[in-house]
């Protein structure tokens, strides 16, 4: 067995016993990443402060003094501000940014001593669910169609992200999800990925997207990695005012517990018309796997989902094209002149941003313009109240909720690109969950009938990452995923 | 009281409305923890926060709401317990987030009032709409370079108050009173120190014309005016503008300008001209502020005498005329002295002393009553020496003109100069005898009947004193002497 | 909702990002496609319930007002595309 073929569990086990050392191990995955260079998972490559980062441990290691994370080689979606390292969200707008400061949750990481490997491709500013809006080129599924070689879409937008854990180019990476982009990049990349609830990670340093919605968190080869990692990155920051004041619990120790007479949720509305039938049955199959683990399946009602979509894309976009305003040549990123001070605006904006991101920005616009506020803006906001409380309906009577993560299998990268909408609705899954701030893990379940991995989703109750977890890992447990992607890095 | 614009039609009333922008005395910024002194080196006092940089989050400044509050409490408003901060949209160089967080729809503090006292006595009640929190925005340099503007954010994030009042204003008299009653109160809360030279307040004018009693007319917005006489200024000539716009058939477009106190006028703004789309809408970095009743009690039990309360205090215990109070009343530190000389002494003349005598010479040298070379304490020892007739008024007068000049204390000055009045009526008589003796001729004429000569045997009896007789007691003497 | 090319280019001037006149026509289309799919939320009835503006069910923090940050200039200038003598410097607004 390959150094990089261990979870962080067992690396850190390895560690501590000295099998290997954090060095070696941090080597592995240098060469890790250079291998997987053609999947363009890496915007920037930092092994100088890898190998720094795993020294230091290697020294505390040695005294028996080990952090959580000492030794743990892990790559940062390039939305995470890492202060001296160029950060760009993905955009031309940002080409070179060197941000003087670290973001929160990436110091907490560090804190507790994981090693940088480098940052992580993502679709521009995080808008997309297919990694094909990155002004730096798009980023490839390690997995391929049983039989066809065409490259696929990793998701989106933390396709970085789950590419290189699914490549083993990086032992975990963090994420963020506004609409998804953690949950459905994983479930494409056969990868764990998790969604905490808002206000667990701080948002303080990390590009914003839509700052109602996004939120911070870990893509991992399994669910107790997942727990590990989060246990890092959570916790207050008084620098963000819509941080939770909570303890952060050992989220580890939820993993594996028994789910005996869990309550579990099967909301009837997740079974939208056309949904694949291979979908249908992975969905299926999860629920009795749950209830061989001794949960009892609840039937429950969210009424408003199919409105969920719609209402996130006006949210998100009005949020966007607001934090999106910064981005105007003069403090920093890029500066295309004009005559004038509006003209140097209008030049910089119109080449700097993507197709993209000018569409949500635009939009955004307008559903905040003179005349469209109420019609669009506020009716989104009324909805989004009404979807949450049928979350809090739907939690009076479970512990957790079981949903597909994706309507769908990753894609060819090409499809879907011409129809914004048909994109869109990947996300259709995930996104009432930002829109209630509740939190949410995608883990491998299966495989579509060509062979690519499919994800279950848990839905939990707010800060109750605990139930999530447990609920995720025994669905693990059952699912036994070990497929492999045709891309690993290292195998030849 | 409306004063009217005479124009060619006839008379026109100018409607005012002002929104000051007040910054909350604080030592760091609304939503940063970089430092808001005045005149520090260009971007020294910018945070990320401030700069906008990618991922930066606000955090608010409780101080800062303090001051919010206790000046809504001093303007007698309403204190809002839940108030909502909002995003305004635009682009600007000194504005570096695309945005400026404000308060719309929910400001912390709504309805309250100031009262204006005119200075024909009678007074006038401005409303206060509402006071809002907002971040200052930073310098733009427009006069550095021949193709640039430079952009300096010391100033971006700092605390501001705006403070609307409704369009009761009906003069620029009462702009001009307004302006200066709300200063004087924001400096007794300690809230804002109402410095206009370094732009800590600043006004926008809202100006239209109506003929009495007709709809509101078109208003126009002056911007940024910075002193009471500009603000007089500026909406006088406005007014006039618009009057005679009217009246040669034009029509008033709404528009922002900008007032040129060098030429004192008023032009309309460029950089405002393209109509705007502020798209506000509630920051989603910040949540509701929520306050709590018993610390918005807490903060109206710990507010001081505000200048109406003072002022009704020094007429009803001091028995001041309104005018002497409201004179007294403008400057805490004023009112204070004045308390200090009044204490245990005649208030009238402590505050004819004050407000006649020091105020003059302190204008005359330029200087704030605290650095006064005569301290409270010792014009009220002068008032005592005249009370127990050591000094006659016009000594006394002699006297404080040595203080001021000086510094020194009354007493010192009257044993060093000597210039105790003499009440003994033996010398008084001897100087006397000693001026009749020379004017035989005057004497005669004096009983003849011609008794306005009086007056010149006091001069001389004084001229040999050197002042000094007590008057009362030398025309007593006199009259006697020379009586026939 | 159908948007013009006058509409969007409204829109554009108010985001301050240029688009070729020869994209507006396309754009304008894209975006009424998505306004229209965005309309469905019309079928709520939404009478009496409240917009929700954040799901972090918490009142504002406040931090005490102290001077922590700032006095940096050399960082905050570091990444400007053109700076003068301390300042951000921009083309020359006429006020
Ligand atoms: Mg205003
Ligand atoms: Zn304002």
């Amino acid at each position: 067995m390959r150094l990089t073929d261990l979870t962080i569990a067992q690396a850190r086990d390895g560690l501590k016993r000295k099998d290997f050392t954090a060095r070696e191990l941090t080597d592995a995955y240098i060469s890790a990443a250079a291998a997987a260079r053609p999947l363009n998972a890496y915007l920037l490559e930092t092994p100088e402060r890898a190998r720094a980062a795993a020294k230091a441990s290697d020294a505390r290691l040695a005294k028996g003094a080990g952090l959580p994370l000492d030794g743990i080689p892990i790559a940062i979606k390039d939305l995470f501000c890492t202060a001296g390292v160029e950060t760009t969200a993905g955009s031309k707008i940002l080409k070179g940014f060197k941000p003087p400061y670290e973001s929160t949750v990436t110091s907490q990481l560090w804190r507790d001593g994981a090693a940088m490997l480098g940052k992580l491709n993502l679709d521009e500013f995080a808008m997309g669910s297919a990694n094909v809006t990155s002004a730096y080129g798009n980023v490839e599924n390690p997995w391929r169609r049983r039989g066809d070689n065409r490259p696929l879409v990793p998701g989106g937008s933390s396709g970085g992200s789950a590419a290189a854990v699914a490549a083993h180019a990086a032992l975990a990476a963090t994420g963020t999800d506004t609409g998804g982009s953690i949950r459905q990049p994983a479930s494409f990349c056969g990868v764990t990925g998790l969604k905490p609830t808002y206000g667990r990670c701080s948002r303080w340093g990390i590009v914003a997207f839509a700052s109602s919605l996004d939120q911070a968190g870990p893509l991992t080869r399994d669910v107790r990695d997942a727990a590990i990692m989060l246990r890092s990155m959570a916790g207050h920051d008084p620098k963000d005012s819509t941080s939770a004041d909570r303890i952060v619990p050992d989220f580890e120790r939820a993993v594996g517990q028994p789910i005996k007479g869990a309550k579990i949720g099967i909301p009837k509305e997740y079974r939208i018309a056309g949904m694949p039938p291979e979908i249908e049955a992975l969905w299926q199959r999860g629920i009795d796997w749950l209830k061989d683990a001794g949960a009892v399946p609840v039937e429950i009602s969210l009424p408003m989902t199919k409105y969920a979509l719609a209402t996130y894309y006006i949210i998100a976009p009005a949020e966007a094209s607001s934090n999106l305003a910064r981005y105007d040549g003069v403090r920093f990123g890029l500066r295309v002149p004009g005559e004038t001070l509006d003209e140097m605006y209008e030049n910089t904006r119109g080449q700097g941003f993507g197709v993209e991101v000018r569409r949500r920005v635009l939009i955004g616009t307008y559903v905040l313009s003179a005349g469209y506020y109420d019609a669009y803006y506020l009716k989104a906001q009324k909805v989004r109240n009404l979807i949450a409380r049928d979350f809090d309906a739907a939690f009076k009577r479970c512990d957790a909720i079981l949903t597909p993560t994706a309507p769908s299998a990753a894609f060819a990268i090409g499809e879907k690109m011409d129809d914004p909408i048909a994109m869109y609705l990947n996300d259709v899954f995930t996104v009432p969950v930002n829109l209630a701030g509740l939190p949410g893990i995608s883990v491998p379940a299966g495989l579509s009938a060509d062979g690519l991995p499919l994800g279950l989703q848990v839905i939990g109750k707010a800060f109750d990452e605990e139930t999530v977890l447990r609920v995720g890992s025994a669905i693990e447990a059952a699912a036994k995923f070990d497929a492999k992607p045709a891309f690993v890095a290292g195998n030849t | 009281m409306a004063a009217l614009l005479k124009g060619r039609t006839g008379e026109w009333e100018m409607v005012v409305g002002i929104e000051a922008h007040a910054q909350a005395i604080s030592d760091a910024k609304l939503f940063s923890g970089a430092a808001t002194a005045f005149g520090a080196e260009p971007n020294t006092q910018v945070s990320p926060v401030d700069a906008g940089f990618p991922g930066m989050l606000p955090v608010i400044n409780r101080h800062c709401v303090e001051q919010a509050v206790k000046t809504g409490l001093g303007l007698d408003a309403q204190i809002n317990l839940v108030s909502v901060f909002d995003r305004k949209n635009y682009f600007y160089a000194d504005l570096p987030a695309g945005y400026q967080i404000s308060q719309y729809l929910q400001p912390v503090v709504g309805k309250g009032k100031i009262v204006l006292d005119m200075p024909d006595g009678a007074t006038r009640e401005i409303g206060i709409t509402r006071l809002h929190l907002e971040q200052d925005a930073g310098k733009s340099l427009h006069d550095q370079h021949p193709r640039q503007t430079y952009i300096d954010l010391n100033r971006a994030g700092v605390t501001l108050m705006e403070i609307v009042s409704e369009p009761d204003i009906r003069s620029a008299e009462e702009a001009g009173a307004y302006v200066r009653k709300l200063r004087s109160i924001l400096r007794y809360l300690g809230t804002c120190d109402g410095n206009m030279e370094e732009g800590s307040l600043r006004f926008d004018c809202n100006v239209s014309v109506r003929k009495p009693g007709a709809p509101l007319g078109t208003r126009c917005e002056i911007k940024n005016v910075n002193s009471v006489r500009f603000v007089m200024q500026a909406i006088d000539y406005e007014a006039r503008r618009q009057v005679a716009l009217i009246e040669e058939g034009g029509t008033v477009v709404q528009e922002t300008r900008l007032f040129d106190s060098g030429r004192g006028e008023t032009r309309p703004m460029r950089s405002k001209e393209q109509a705007h789309d502020y798209r506000y809408f509630p920051d989603p970095d910040l949540l509701p502020l929520v306050l709590e009743k018993a610390w918005v009690e807490m903060l109206r039990a710990g507010l001081p005498e505000l200048p109406d309360a003072k002022k009704a205090r020094f007429i009803r215990d001091y028995h001041l005329s309104p005018y002497d109070a409201d004179v007294l009343v403008g400057e805490q530190s004023d009112a204070e002295y004045f308390e200090t000389v009044a204490r245990g002494r005649d208030p009238k003349l402590a505050s004819n002393w004050v407000t006649v005598e020091l105020f003059g010479a302190l204008n005359k040298l330029g200087k704030s009553i605290a650095e006064s070379p005569v301290k409270a304490t010792e014009l009220g020892t002068l008032i005592d020496l005249i009370a127990d007739g050591t000094l006659s008024g016009r000594l006394a007068k002699d006297v404080f003109a040595a203080m001021v000049e000086t510094g020194k204390g009354a007493q010192a000055i009257v044993d060093e100069r000597g210039l105790r009045q003499v009440t003994d009526s033996g010398a008084i008589e001897r100087a006397i005898d000693a001026v009749l003796a020379q004017e035989p001729g005057k004497i005669a004429e004096y009983r003849a009947g011609k008794e306005k000569l009086l007056g010149y045997f006091v001069g001389q009896v004084m001229k040999a004193t050197q002042g000094k007789a007590n008057p009362a007691m030398l025309n007593e003497l006199l009259k006697k002497k020379l009586a026939p | 909702m159908a948007l013009d090319k006058a509409t969007v280019a409204r829109i554009a001037t108010l985001a301050r990002i240029k688009v070729p006149e020869a994209e507006l026509a396309g754009l304008a289309g894209e975006l009424s496609k998505i306004l229209t799919w965005i309309e469905q939320l019309n079928e709520i009835p939404t009478d009496g319930v409240a917009p929700m503006a954040s799901v972090a069910h918490m009142t504002l923090p406040m931090r005490a007002d102290k001077v922590t940050d700032g006095n940096c200039r050399d960082a905050i200038l570091a990444n400007a595309p053109e700076a003068a003598h301390g300042f951000f410097a921009v083309p020359k607004v006429i006020e």
